[in-house]
């Protein structure tokens, strides 16, 4: 394929020529511009080789392992404030040291928080969408209603909840049962309706009942729909945990640190909550995707060629 | 033909807006007698302990009535939240003299969703640009394909009201924007608005790089073999092929990603100590216990993404008609 009027050599001299410009009023960029252009090229060199499964983990690797030694180079060539960004090696540190206080932050706020409301909410969409499923009218009127509702700002309930269950955990999944209820609930009418009529027709004519229709063709069908809805969701719980902590929260839990440690200025440590924070969403995300793929593995997405 | 056809069409078009409303209307109608039913319940355990600690003497209905007239009902019932939008948008002036000068009022909801919408819009801005950009570089390059969409996908992991604090104190520290403001260049309200603005930047660039990654890939290979035939560069194939046919895909995004521009204002203003906006009034709301504050600006919000999102609706049908596409 012929690139878009750039030559193969257009990208390294474009950066050797700004490494040059930028050398001769600051070596501090120029040390800077170096890394990140010799990163890319190693990037795009590993890019244009055949895909394989070990070259889908090594490229973004490289890029997350170079933006971050590219953000320690920042902080300590420019000696950037504290207060503004502390570097990795510094939160790096805050993780080592702390983790305790950080273990028992993540047990609040993810494993009885968010966790337990993810679990309630999705259920309780499923159910109902199960409900809802049978019948038209009510899926008519239900399904816009909860798009539009799934649009809303949400997250504004939180100090309600808190107002009505609490300081303690049961309030943080309260907000996260709210903002996970109607996403899920219109992934999941949505997906029961995925099945074309062919396909139920097939079930009708070999006698099958509304049960083993449901377990035996609606589900499996709806499944895309229903992960779709679960993997949103995953994210919608760390944010309505957390967020929900702002408003009143025990003396612990990973809101109520961030909230308290930015009053003192201790930046390492809150970077480092939201590192925790990142890696719990990535982790949440991943293992639902895992899933997923375990599940769908005849969808044309999971599929590979 | 034409002419007799137009009444049954007429007629037809009516009954399908009925099939189309009377469900979703029994809907509201459900929600709102729920709503109502909860509100004495929940209210009614304030009124039965008046009554006991002040040995009043109550009928059901008087009870009732007390519910639903309390002045920090535990949940407001629907008709006095209505009637607090109604006094603080309509009943307030949006405009007051203080100081002689005229300044927003801020026990106005309008003033504060103004303050709440401006961020919005520019953050939405930033993140659509951003998102529409980053999309054209992942369908070009290949290198940027396999590293960024990995981290861009990790990046709306992470709770954004984590990070909420830290831009605000960032963005407050960076000397360019004090340097703006000594010079003139910026009001202070105007650096105030940064911060929110680049929060809901933050949540609305990946909706609309997911829609514009699958949208610039959507012609399929035979689209793109006639642009070859053509020797196209691919410059050309991007402005005469993929952004045309990626624009059904962008609006899709569009509309979700507005409504998380919102949310991210509205988060954004809860930890940065705003005085203004949607948020603020539901953080001070929550704060000295004024539910009814607290429901009215939630309403507020409501109303404001919905208005977002249907002016995107409206956008996106002309630009399709005038597109030619077809309903």
């Amino acid at each position: 394929m012929r690139s878009m009027n750039m030559p193969s050599w257009g990208l390294p001299a474009l950066g050797a020529v700004l490494i040059v410009l930028a050398a001769t009023s600051d070596m501090r960029l120029a040390l800077i511009l170096a890394v990140w252009f010799g990163a890319w090229a190693l990037n795009a060199a590993l890019a244009t080789r055949r895909a394989g499964a070990g070259l889908r983990l090594i490229v973004p690797l490289i890029f997350g392992v170079t933006l971050l030694v590219l953000w320690e180079m920042a902080v300590q060539l420019y000696q950037i404030s504290f207060v503004i960004l502390p570097a990795p090696s510094a939160i790096w540190a805050r993780l080592i040291t702390e983790t305790a206080t950080l273990w028992a932050d993540f047990q609040q706020t993810i494993l009885k928080g968010a966790l337990a409301g993810y679990v309630m909410g999705c259920g309780a969409a499923f159910v109902i969408a199960l409900a809802v499923d049978r019948s038209p009218f009510l899926q008519r009127g239900l399904l816009p209603v909860g798009n539009f509702i799934a649009a809303l700002p949400i997250v504004g309930t939180a100090p309600i909840f808190v107002m009505w269950f609490g300081f303690g955990w049961q309030s943080k999944s309260a907000v996260v049962v709210a903002m996970v209820f109607f996403p899920m609930l219109v992934n999941c009418v949505q997906g029961l309706k995925a099945s074309d009529a062919m396909q139920r027709d097939l079930m009708r004519t070999y006698a099958a009942s509304y049960g083993q229709t449901l377990l035996k063709l609606r589900l499996p069908t709806a499944l895309p729909f229903i992960f779709n809805g679960l993997k949103i969701c995953t994210t919608l719980a760390l944010i309505g945990a957390i967020v929900a902590e702002f408003f009143g929260s025990p003396t612990v839990g990973m809101g109520f640190r961030i909230k308290i440690e930015m009053g003192r200025l201790a930046m390492d440590m809150v970077w480092a909550e939201i590192a925790v924070a990142a890696m719990a969403g990535s982790l949440f995300f991943g293992i639902v995707a895992l899933i997923e793929r375990q599940l769908t593995f005849w969808h044309p997405a999971q599929r590979r060629g | 033909m034409a002419v007799t056809d137009r009444p049954t069409r007429t007629a037809g078009a009516l009954a399908a807006m009925a099939r189309a409303v009377v469900p979703v209307l029994s809907v509201v109608l459900a929600i709102i007698a729920i709503w109502y039913g909860a509100s004495v319940m929940m209210n009614r355990a304030w009124t039965l302990d008046q009554i006991q600690r002040q040995n009043l003497e109550m009928t059901p209905s008087q009870i009732i009535a007390d519910a639903m007239t309390q002045e920090r009902p535990v949940l407001p019932p629907p008709h006095q939240v209505a009637a607090e939008i109604w006094n603080t948008t309509v009943g307030e002036p949006v405009m007051r003299e203080r100081r002689g000068q005229m300044q927003g009022n801020p026990r106005n909801l309008i003033f504060h969703a103004y303050h709440t919408l401006w961020p919005t819009i520019l953050g939405f801005m930033i993140g659509t640009g951003l998102g529409i950009l980053l999309a054209i570089g992942i369908v070009h390059s290949r290198a940027m394909d396999l590293s960024v969409m990995p981290w861009a996908i990790a990046s709306q992991t992470i709770p954004i009201l984590a990070i909420a604090p830290i831009i605000v104190v960032v963005v407050a520290n960076l000397p360019v924007l004090n340097t703006a403001v000594d010079q003139g260049w910026i009001s202070d309200d105007t650096k105030l608005l940064v911060p929110k603005a680049l929060i809901s930047a933050y949540l609305s660039f990946f909706p609309v790089v997911v829609g514009m990654v699958a949208g610039l890939r959507s012609p399929n290979a035979m689209d793109l073999d006639l642009m070859r035939t053509y020797s196209a560069s691919r410059a050309q194939m991007l402005w005469k092929l993929r952004l045309p046919a990626s624009v059904p895909f962008l609006f899709t995004s569009l509309k979700v990603s507005i409504a998380a521009a919102l949310v991210g204002t509205i988060v954004a203003e809860l930890p940065t100590g705003a005085r203004f906006g949607l948020g603020a009034r539901l953080l001070t709301g929550s704060y000295y216990g004024q539910t009814i504050q607290i429901w009215s600006a939630l309403f507020m919000a409501a109303i404001c993404a919905a208005a977002l999102v249907m002016i995107l609706g409206a956008l996106e049908k002309i630009v399709l008609r005038r597109m030619g596409v077809r309903p």
